[in-house]
């Protein structure tokens, strides 16, 4: 009994939907409500309509008879879809929210990072930042004053810290934000997604970070999409799906299941068995990846460097004419643009039986950073046959670079834009200037 | 003997839990469930989180003299120009009576006072709702928000206290004995205007509109309490239901402390001492009651 972390029995939570919509009421309508309930209720009645069926309606479980124990010293990885309740179960170990069914016992200090940078106030300096994040975070003031240093050389700010934080560049934010959360130490560490942020040296250093915690014994539990850093970092995974514990065991295993149950979006996609696989008798797609341009599997892509995306299929009868498709999507559901094969040999070309590879270069400093979604389809030109249609099929993410060598440059703010090309600007000297002399408001002639 | 066996064992189970997790002292249980109408209020919790109180109060200090520009001034001006208006329209022009000192005094000293009520009212009554990242990203308790902000407050309430003193000498009107009075009312408008704000503040997430309605109640309230005109103004009979506004003993009392204005009677004193701590409790209750809520509405 000792050595349990975390005892969870039954826990659900629920939310009205209507609460999603408008999550505030005003006091007018409660008024008005609390008048016109005892009416409306016997009304009800009369007529006899059950008022329990409208109600089910309206609630949405977040989580749902959520059963688990967590061990001390375990590192375990929580994964699932958006919307799988895996934000809602850290909201509720940390005491954010309250769960509405069932009993949680937490042995233990806990310590949430659910977000980099909460209460970071721009007005105000590094130093006085690290103190007030520090205190938000569950930190002593000695102890704050202990491992100041530390902080700031790991975020490596020591030449700015007492400049406000609005004159840092976001990269420089980020570090300094993420440095005080990772020198928190509590026994219970609750880690949501805060690991995709900074460029690629940097989320390295934090993964690392990571890893000393998980290896000093504290109890970490981990939120991530990016399934490479859950089975590295972590002994044990859970996949939740539709707010349930859908799987539970080793992370590897874990992992490797969610990823080709198509529960989730990654950088891959894969159909191991072909009667499954989207398509027809005549074609089927059976993968689709997305590898940096080392041929590494890649969930986050540096900006400024190319990646390519590959597409297996199987050709089941010959003689087909047949492409893969790839349309790709921002977070906001903009589509940026569709691309169909186009290798010359293939070209209106019947082809034989059996399985097909095509891979789609992906230029540098050609995509906006975020998330991208990508679908596919194999089609049939003409006449036109959509052999097999997927919305979604994988995801990346595409990563800024802070340190000015990408198209954003020095700029630190929101670009918006959907792609971030590098294009070639010219600047030529023409001169000293003659408008100096011209009264204010007149034109140069 | 049962009893001292189980503690003995206990008391190795927690040196052995302490060596292991390196920490003096047992690792503490946290329950997570649904809890159901009224809660206990916890304020052990609160000082648990003092430091963070103490950091966010820091924080609303600095941020504020950072932010605007007349910085300081700012807390001085805002009862200073309400007071020169005042001392034209209703001390000139309504000739409304002030105790027997000059009626400048009389309105700042009474602005003093209110202008730390009301600002520390419509500030922490937001200050669930404009610190969402707060709320929704990490937990403590959520009584420690609008405490630190209207804690902030005393800054610009000391800053502005300091002028009156001024003001004082300037009138020659130098302070009795009574002066050692005054903490304990500028105490009792602080629980009043905390009572008011953890109302107003857990409303304010539950409710959307009760945003709105601040301003109005704060400007109906001045005109309920003694800041423009003396309490002596209300008929005798009234005035121990007149006290039932907190910030009539708070304002009466400060001025009879500071200025030497007539003493307010003893049942005015008690009726208004009484009346802030029930809000400060009522407030805390209600806070508590309804917090659990705050991360899913904010």
């Amino acid at each position: 009994m000792g050595n349990l972390a975390i005892q969870l029995e039954n826990l659900g939570k629920m939310y009205h939907i209507g609460h999603v919509k408008a999550p505030y009421r005003t006091l007018r309508e409660t008024i008005i409500e609390a008048c016109t309930a005892p009416a409306r209720r016997i009304r009800q009645l009369l007529r006899g309509t059950a008022a329990g069926a409208a109600d089910l309606r309206e609630r949405f479980w977040a989580l749902k008879d959520v059963s688990l124990e967590i061990k001390h010293g375990e590192v375990v990885g929580l994964i699932g879809r958006n919307g799988a309740g895996k934000s809602t179960l850290l909201k509720i170990l940390s005491r954010i929210t309250e769960p509405t069914t069932g009993i949680g016992r937490v042995y233990g200090r806990v310590g949430s990072l659910l977000e980099v940078g909460t209460g970071f106030h721009p007005e105000l300096t590094g130093r006085e930042n690290i103190y007030l994040n520090g205190a938000i975070l569950g930190m002593q003031k000695s102890e704050i004053r202990r491992k100041f240093d530390q902080i700031v050389e790991f975020a490596e700010v020591e030449k700015f810290i007492d400049t406000p934080v609005k004159h840092y560049s976001s990269g420089m934010y980020l570090r300094l934000a993420f440095s005080v959360a990772a020198h928190l130490e509590p026994e219970i560490l609750l880690v949501d997604e805060v690991l995709a942020v900074g460029d690629a040296g940097f989320q390295r250093k934090c993964m690392n970070r990571m890893q000393e915690v998980g290896q000093e014994g504290r109890t970490v539990i981990f939120v991530s999409h990016n399934m490479q850093a859950v089975t590295r970092l972590c002994d044990r995974a859970i996949l939740l799906h539709e707010g349930k514990v859908y799987e539970d065991g080793p992370a590897r295993q874990v992992v490797s299941n969610y990823l080709h149950s198509g529960l989730g979006l990654t950088c891959l996609r894969e159909w191991p068995d072909g009667n499954q696989a989207p398509g027809n008798e005549k074609v089927r797609l059976r993968a689709v990846r997305v590898k940096d341009e080392y041929g590494e599997l890649a969930s986050a892509l540096d900006i400024r460097r190319p990646f390519y995306l590959e597409v297996e299929f199987d050709v089941l009868q010959s003689g087909t004419v047949v492409y893969p498709l790839l349309g790709f999507e921002n977070e906001e559901g903009i589509t940026l643009f569709v691309t169909i094969e186009r290798d010359p040999r293939w070209r209106r070309k019947p082809r034989p039986a059996g399985r097909y590879y095509s891979r789609v270069h992906i230029p540098g400093n050609f995509f906006a950073e975020g998330t991208i979604l990508c679908g596919g389809a194999l089609i049939t030109e003409s006449p036109f046959i959509c052999h097999c249609h997927e919305r979604y099929l994988v995801a990346f993410q595409i990563v800024d670079a802070p340190d000015g060598s990408s198209a954003r440059g020095d700029y630190g703010g929101n670009m918006p834009g959907v792609l971030r090309p590098m294009l070639d600007w010219q600047v030529e000297y023409l001169g000293e200037a003659q408008v100096a002399e011209t009264p204010a408001g007149q034109q140069v002639q | 003997m049962a009893q001292s066996a189980i503690a003995r064992e206990l008391s190795s189970a927690a040196m052995a839990e302490s060596f292991q997790s390196g920490r003096t002292s047992l690792r503490h249980m946290t329950l997570l469930r649904p809890s159901k109408g009224w809660s206990a209020l916890k304020l052990a919790e609160v000082w648990e989180y003092r430091e963070l109180l103490y950091f966010l109060t820091w924080r609303d200090i600095l941020v504020r003299y950072k932010q605007t520009v007349l910085g300081a001034a700012w807390a001085i001006l805002q009862p200073l120009l309400a007071m020169v208006i005042f001392t034209i329209f209703f001390g000139r022009l309504a000739k409304i009576p002030s105790g027997g000192v000059p009626y400048s005094l009389f309105s700042y000293a009474g602005l003093v006072l209110w202008v730390f009520f009301a600002n520390g009212l419509s500030q922490g009554a937001n200050s669930l709702i404009t610190n969402p990242e707060l709320v929704k990203k990490v937990y403590f308790p959520r009584l420690v928000l609008p405490t630190a902000t209207v804690l902030s407050g005393l800054v610009d309430f000391l800053l502005a206290f300091l002028l009156l003193f001024g003001m004082m000498f300037w009138h020659q009107q130098f302070p009795s004995v009574n002066l050692f009075w005054a903490p304990v009312f500028i105490l009792l408008a602080l629980v009043t205007c905390l009572g008011v704000t953890y109302w107003m503040s857990a409303m304010n997430v539950m409710f959307r509109d009760v945003r709105y309605t601040i301003p109005f109640i704060t400007q109906l309230w001045m005109f309920g309490s003694p800041i423009v005109y003396p309490s002596t103004m209300v008929p005798e009979q009234l005035r121990a239901l007149y006290g039932l506004n907190p910030m009539v003993g708070v304002v009466e009392g400060f001025r009879w402390a500071v200025l030497g204005t007539p003493r307010p009677e003893l049942a005015v004193l008690v009726v208004s001492t009484l009346a802030a701590f029930l809000l400060l409790v009522g407030g805390m209750y209600y806070f508590r009651r309804v917090e659990k809520v705050f991360a899913d509405l904010v």
